[in-house]
C-alpha cells in the first residue's frame, strides 16, 4: 500500500520535474487567469470568429453563405453555385460534430469526402438538424455556415487518411509556446480529434519539422493507415503560420488558446478556429511539459515596459526561447 | 498567486476554528456526546391537527399515547396559539384544546418525545374489554366458522390462534377470508372472530416508527389479551411490519381525533429518531433554550426530518469533488453522482445500483427509438421522463408480484435525474461512442457508490446532523481541494510516456 503510495508520489515529482502540466492548473492557473469568460463566445461561436477574423485580416476558408432559419434551406445551392465543393458546418459545434464536407456536386447529386452520394434531400436535412441545435452544445437553435472546400498540400497527402490534416498551436498572451498536426486516421473516421484517434505529431517551433507522434496517448512512429514514417513530416511557410497563430490574441485578447490552422493548397494557412480550453496531449506529442514554456514567456513579458511587442516580433521571441 | 493561496487557507482555517468552536459548544453546553455510544434512542413524534374553523367555539379532543411496553413517554407539549390546552388523565390521556371563536384554516400541534427502552416490562393493563356478541349476516357467518376452524385445527393457545387469524385474513387466495373482507376490515374482521371465539380483543391505533417520516397516519392494530391477563399486539396485514414497530397511540377502544365546530379535521404525524447522551434533559432542554440555540433542532420534526437528509448533501458533494480533482474520474453531470447517492440511500446500495443500470439501459433503447422522430431537446427529455415513470411503474408492479420488496421504492429515484441521465448518456453515445458512455458511467456509479458509503457512515450522520459546524469544517475541505493544482491521479498514467521518454533518454547520456 505504502509501496503504491510512494511510486505515485514519485511518479508525480518526475511529471512535475519535467514541468508537465495537469488539468487542475490548467483550469485554475492559466485559463481561469488569462481568458475573461466574457470572451468566450468570440471563440465558442465559429461565425463570430469567422467574423472578426475578417476585421483583423486574418485568412480564413471563405464564407459562402449563413443559413439561420429553416425557410432559407432551400435555397442553400444559391450560395454555392459556382463551388464544385464547400463544407457545411454547425456556428456553435464543437469536436468536429454535425461537419458535411461536400467534394463534388452534380446537380441534385452531392459526393461526400468518404466518396458516398447523397442526394440534395440529405443535405437539406442535415441542414435542418443542424438549425434546431442537434449538433450545438446544449442542443441550442444553431445557425449553418456554408465554406468553400479547403484543398490539402500535396505534401501531407500520405500522412492522413480521409481529413484534412490541421495545426494547432497554443498561444499564450500572445506568444506561440507549442504546436503539433493532427493526422486524421481510419480510428478517427476521417477526423483529427486525438481523443477519438487521431494522432498528433508535435512540431517543432523554430523548424516546422516533427518531433514525434502519438495516437491516444501513446507514442507511435508511422500511420496506422498509410504506414508513412511521421518522422518525415515538414511543414511549409511555417514562420507565416506561428505569425497567423500569434495575431489571433490581438484580435481575442484571450491569453491562453489554442489556434486550428489548416495549409490550403491555393490560399495558404487558414484559421480555422479556435479554443478556449485547449487540450493538454500536446505536451505528449512534443515530449515536452508546457510549464517551463509558459513560465518563460510570463519572465519576458514581466521584463516589458511600455506597449506590447508585435505579433512577428513576438513569434520571434518564441523561436529564441524554445530552440 | 501566493496572495490568493494565502488567503485561501487563512479563510479555510477560520471555518475550521468556527466549525471547531461551535461543535465544542454543542458538546460543553448542550451535552451532546461526542461519540453515539452512551446514549439513549429517544423518539420525537409530532401531531398536527388540521381543521376548518367557521367563527364559532372550536373544541378539539385528541387521543394522546402514554408509556408502553417498549416506550417510555419523556416530555411533551402542545404549540396551538389562541387556544385553552387541558390534559386530562382519567379515562385514557386526552388532550383538549378550546377556544371562543376561530375562523378559516387551524393548524394544533402535540409534540412529544419516547426514549426507547427493550426491557420496560408491560405496565398492569387497564379493563380487559368485555366480549361483544357476535353476529353475522348469513353468508358470513359460514366463511367466519370456517376460518376459525381452520386457525383454531394449528394453534396451541391464544396468541397462536390469533397469529394464524392474520395469515389468514393476509391470504388474497383464501375465499372465506376474501368473503369477510368485502363486508369489514381486516382489523374488524379479526376483533369478531376472536370474540366469537370467546377472546377478548379491541382494536387500538398505532404509529409505525420509521424514521424521518413525514404525514403519516394510524394504522389499526389488535390487541389480544390472553386468560393470564397478558396481552400482544397484531398487525393486521404482515405488509405492515411488525407490531414491535408500532407505537401505540392509545390505550383504550374509542375515537382518535373529536372535533366540534369546526370541519375538515385530520390529524397526521411526523417522526424522527434521535440519540442524546442519557444525562441530557432531552426533550425538555430543547424546548427551554429554543431561542438561543439557533439550531435546526429547534424547529418541528417534520423540517428537522428533511434536514436530516439534506445536512449530508455537503459530505456528498466533497466526495464528488475529491474524486474530480484529486483522481480524474469523468462522471456524467457534475454532481448527479451525489443525488445518485442520495437514491442508494433511500433503497441500499446493491437495489439502488440494480434499479439504476436497468432503468437507465432500458430508457437508452427507449432514447434510440425517440430519436428517429427528430424532436427538440426539452420535448425529448419530457417524453423520456415518461417513458422513465412508465417504466419505474412497471419495475414497481413485477417486483410486487415477484416479492421483491426493494422494487416497490423504485419511486424514491429521483425521475428527472434519471431522464438527464439518459439524455446525456444516448447523446454520448452518439457523439463519443459506447466507450466513452461506459467510462463516465462507471465513473459516475463508482463516485456514487464512495459518497454513499460516506453518507451512510454512521458516525458521519451523527456528526452532520448534532454538530452543524461540522458544516463549516466540509467547507473548508471543499476549498482546499478546490485550490489544488497538482496532477490529478489519472494524470499520471495519461503522462507516462513522457516520464519513460525522458529516463530512456538520459539513459542514452
Amino acid at each position: 500500500m505504502f509501496e503504491r503510495l510512494r511510486d505515485f508520489w514519485q511518479e508525480a515529482r518526475q511529471l512535475r520535474d519535467l514541468g508537465v502540466l495537469g488539468m487542475n492548473e490548467r483550469n485554475l492557473s492559466f485559463i481561469g487567469r488569462h481568458n475573461p469568460r466574457s470572451r468566450f463566445p468570440l471563440v465558442d461561436n465559429k461565425l463570430q470568429t469567422k467574423l472578426l477574423a475578417k476585421d483583423y485580416e486574418i485568412a480564413t476558408p471563405e464564407l459562402l453563405g449563413v443559413i439561420r432559419h429553416q425557410a432559407e434551406i432551400a435555397q442553400f445551392t444559391r450560395m454555392t453555385q459556382g463551388h464544385q465543393g464547400f463544407a457545411i458546418k454547425p456556428a456553435k459545434g464543437s469536436g468536429g460534430k454535425g461537419i458535411l464536407v461536400v467534394c463534388r456536386s452534380q446537380g441534385d447529386r452531392f459526393q461526400k469526402a468518404s466518396g458516398e452520394w447523397i442526394t440534395r434531400h440529405q443535405v437539406e436535412r442535415h441542414l435542418s438538424n443542424l438549425i434546431s441545435g442537434l449538433y450545438s452544445l446544449g442542443g441550442h437553435p444553431d445557425v449553418a455556415i456554408i465554406e468553400s472546400l479547403i484543398v490539402s498540400v500535396s505534401a501531407f497527402e500520405d500522412f492522413t487518411f480521409e481529413g484534412v490534416p490541421d495545426i494547432r498551436v497554443v498561444v499564450y498572451r500572445g506568444y506561440p509556446v507549442m504546436a503539433m498536426m493532427r493526422l486524421s486516421t481510419h480510428a478517427s473516421d476521417g477526423k483529427a480529434n486525438l481523443h477519438q484517434g487521431a494522432i498528433g505529431v508535435g512540431i517543432d517551433l523554430n523548424t516546422g519539422k516533427a518531433v514525434r507522434g502519438v495516437q491516444f496517448d501513446r507514442p507511435v512512429t508511422h500511420h496506422p493507415d498509410t504506414g508513412k514514417s511521421l518522422n518525415a513530416l515538414a511543414i511549409e511557410d511555417w514562420p507565416q503560420l506561428l505569425a497567423l497563430a500569434a495575431r489571433c490574441y490581438d484580435m481575442t485578447r484571450l491569453g491562453y488558446i489554442g489556434v486550428d490552422l489548416v495549409l490550403d493548397a491555393s490560399r495558404g494557412p487558414l484559421l480555422l478556429e479556435l479554443n478556449a480550453r485547449p487540450g493538454l496531449a500536446i505536451q505528449l506529442a512534443n515530449a515536452c511539459g508546457l510549464k517551463p514554456r509558459l513560465a518563460s514567456i510570463d519572465n519576458f513579458c514581466d521584463q516589458i515596459k511600455g506597449p506590447e511587442l508585435g505579433s512577428q516580433q513576438r513569434v520571434e521571441v518564441a523561436c529564441q526561447y524554445f530552440k | 498567486m501566493k496572495r490568493y493561496a494565502s488567503s485561501l487557507t487563512w479563510t479555510a482555517l477560520v471555518l475550521v476554528l468556527l466549525g471547531v468552536i461551535h461543535s465544542w459548544w454543542r458538546v460543553e453546553v448542550h451535552d451532546v456526546s461526542l461519540f453515539p455510544g452512551s446514549q439513549y434512542e429517544y423518539w420525537d413524534v409530532e401531531a398536527r391537527v388540521e381543521l376548518q374553523a367557521h367563527g364559532q367555539p372550536v373544541k378539539v379532543t385528541l387521543t394522546l399515547p402514554q408509556t408502553q411496553p417498549g416506550y417510555v413517554l419523556q416530555a411533551e407539549h402542545t404549540a396551538s396559539p389562541g387556544y385553552g390546552v387541558n390534559i386530562e388523565s382519567d379515562q385514557g390521556r386526552r388532550v383538549i384544546w378550546t377556544t371562543r371563536q376561530a375562523q378559516g384554516e387551524q393548524w394544533l400541534y402535540y409534540r412529544v418525545q419516547f426514549r426507547v427502552d427493550p426491557q420496560r416490562h408491560p405496565p398492569p393493563l387497564g379493563v380487559v374489554p368485555a366480549i361483544n356478541e357476535v353476529r353475522w349476516s348469513e353468508p358470513l357467518s359460514v366463511a367466519a366458522s370456517q376460518l376459525l376452524h381452520q386457525a383454531w385445527q394449528a394453534s396451541a393457545d391464544t396468541f397462536s390462534l390469533a397469529n394464524n387469524l392474520t395469515h389468514l385474513l393476509a391470504d388474497a387466495n383464501n375465499q372465506n377470508a376474501q368473503m369477510l373482507l368485502s363486508e369489514m376490515s381486516a382489523a374488524e374482521a379479526m376483533v369478531r372472530l376472536l370474540n366469537e371465539a370467546e377472546i377478548p380483543a379491541r382494536l387500538l391505533s398505532g404509529l409505525r416508527l420509521e424514521d424521518g417520516r413525514r404525514r403519516q397516519s394510524l394504522q389499526p392494530l389488535v390487541q389480544v389479551f390472553a386468560t393470564d391477563h397478558t396481552w400482544r399486539l397484531f398487525s393486521v396485514s404482515p405488509a405492515q411490519g411488525a407490531p414491535q414497530d408500532y407505537l401505540l397511540w392509545q390505550q383504550t377502544a374509542g375515537p382518535i381525533l373529536e372535533v366540534e365546530g369546526g370541519s375538515d379535521s385530520r390529524v397526521s404525524f411526523s417522526m424522527l429518531s434521535t440519540r442524546e447522551p442519557a444525562s441530557s434533559g432531552g426533550h425538555a432542554s430543547v424546548a427551554r433554550d429554543a431561542l438561543m440555540n439557533l439550531s435546526i433542532h429547534s424547529l418541528p420534526i417534520a423540517e428537522q426530518a428533511v434536514f436530516k437528509t439534506l445536512l449530508l448533501l455537503p459530505v456528498g458533494a466533497l466526495v464528488v469533488v475529491f474524486f474530480r480533482v484529486l483522481i480524474g474520474l469523468r462522471t456524467s453531470g457534475t454532481f448527479m453522482p451525489v443525488l445518485i447517492a442520495l437514491a442508494f440511500l433511500e433503497m441500499s446500495w446493491l437495489p439502488g445500483l440494480i434499479t439504476f443500470l436497468l432503468i437507465v439501459s432500458i430508457g437508452l433503447v427507449l432514447r434510440q427509438l425517440l430519436a428517429y422522430l427528430n424532436l427538440l431537446l426539452v420535448a425529448r427529455v419530457a417524453v423520456v421522463i415518461v417513458c422513465v415513470i412508465g417504466l419505474m411503474a412497471f419495475m414497481a408492479v413485477i417486483s410486487f408480484h415477484a416479492g421483491i420488496n426493494t422494487g416497490m421504492q423504485v419511486t424514491l429515484f429521483p425521475m428527472i435525474i434519471l431522464a438527464w441521465t439518459i439524455e446525456r448518456m444516448s447523446i454520448l453515445w452518439e457523439e463519443e461512442g459506447p466507450k466513452e458512455v461506459m467510462i463516465q458511467g462507471a465513473g459516475s456509479l463508482i463516485t456514487a457508490s464512495a459518497a454513499f458509503v460516506v453518507m451512510d457512515h454512521m458516525l458521519i450522520r451523527y456528526w452532520l446532523f448534532n454538530f452543524p459546524g461540522m458544516q463549516l469544517i466540509v467547507m473548508a475541505m471543499i476549498l482546499l481541494v478546490g485550490s489544488y493544482t497538482g496532477y490529478r491521479l489519472l494524470e499520471l498514467w495519461r503522462f507516462r510516456p513522457l516520464v519513460t521518454a525522458s529516463s530512456s533518454r538520459s539513459d542514452d547520456v
